[in-house]
């Protein structure tokens, strides 16, 4: 599926890679004026933010059409190290403890959050893609940088995982 | 993606502590085809709907660049549990906190525009 649209937008002539809508965005916002990075046509990439459109509606339709919200079925062991950190097992898509209202109304929820964000759409950028554009788009091209920024991505990942996440919760 | 459950933060802890075949399986699935694919559209030459070739654009080639940028957005990662698709899935599907994801991944975005050239890459 996720491979049938990667093609579907390369036919189009256009490549598959989400985080680029940032980029658009900031630009739409006018910071174009203001720094170079975002003073480019943002128009010619309106057809990636239908493209953020629909997932927005995708993701409204799953609940709506598709889901049963179920709890999702992730395996004993990772249960079992989460219920370490306090976090629960899952009771449905997402964990309470940090997408729930009392987590956000924290200051603490709220700052991990924040900083979650910040550091996706910093990095993002500075490695040129998100997992769409390196781990998919750019592994199907079989390119190397691409290679080292999944590799990256998992440098961070563990790190927050067995490093950071134990330390904040 | 929502029937897949890539959107979901417990699936992207399962796969950031090697506990499931879950996300690799998305993820291989998807890269495989994608390699299929790819391979077809090169040997055939294959044209787009105006008929330009299809292009791929090498990525810079740099390895700094993309193993500082990449771990940042690791690190974001593994903490939010979303990549950017998956934030505006999240949105729809009604995670309002995502919302707030969303936007400071937007002022990450910018604040890499603003010092852009003062970071190695």
């Amino acid at each position: 599926m996720i491979a049938a649209i990667m093609f579907f937008l390369l036919y189009f002539g256009q490549s598959f890679g989400f985080s680029s809508n940032l980029r658009t965005i900031c630009s739409a916002a006018g910071l174009g004026k203001s720094t170079k990075f975002f003073d480019f046509d943002w128009k010619t990439q309106s057809w990636n933010l239908v493209f953020l459109v629909g997932a927005i509606l995708g993701g409204f339709i799953a609940r709506e059409f598709l889901s049963t919200d179920a709890p999702v079925l992730i395996s004993e062991a990772t249960i079992q190290d989460l219920a370490k950190l306090g976090i629960a097992a899952p009771e449905s898509l997402q964990p309470a403890e940090l997408f729930g209202l009392d987590a956000i109304l924290s200051i603490k929820g709220f700052l991990l959050l924040a900083f979650g964000g910040l550091m996706v759409g910093f990095g993002s950028r500075y490695a040129g893609g998100c997992t769409s554009g390196h781990a998919i788009s750019g592994l199907s091209d079989l390119q190397v940088p691409s290679l080292i920024a999944v590799v990256g991505f998992f440098i961070g990942g563990l790190l927050m995982t067995y490093l950071f996440l134990p330390l904040i919760f | 993606m929502t029937k897949s459950e890539a959107v979901s933060w417990y699936r992207i802890q399962e796969m950031f502590r090697f506990q499931a075949f879950h996300m690799y399986g998305i993820i291989g699935t998807a890269v495989t085809l994608g390699v299929a694919g790819v391979a077809l559209i090169k040997r055939f030459r294959m044209r787009d709907f105006s008929g330009n070739p299809i292009m791929f654009n090498p990525k810079e080639k740099s390895v700094l660049r993309y193993l500082i940028g990449g771990s940042i957005f690791g690190l974001g990662w593994a903490l939010s549990g979303a990549c950017p698709g998956p934030m505006v899935v999240n949105i729809g599907y009604g995670y309002w906190a995502m919302v707030i994801v969303f936007f400071f991944a937007l002022v990450g975005t910018y604040l890499y525009g603003l010092i852009k050239n003062k970071l190695p890459h």
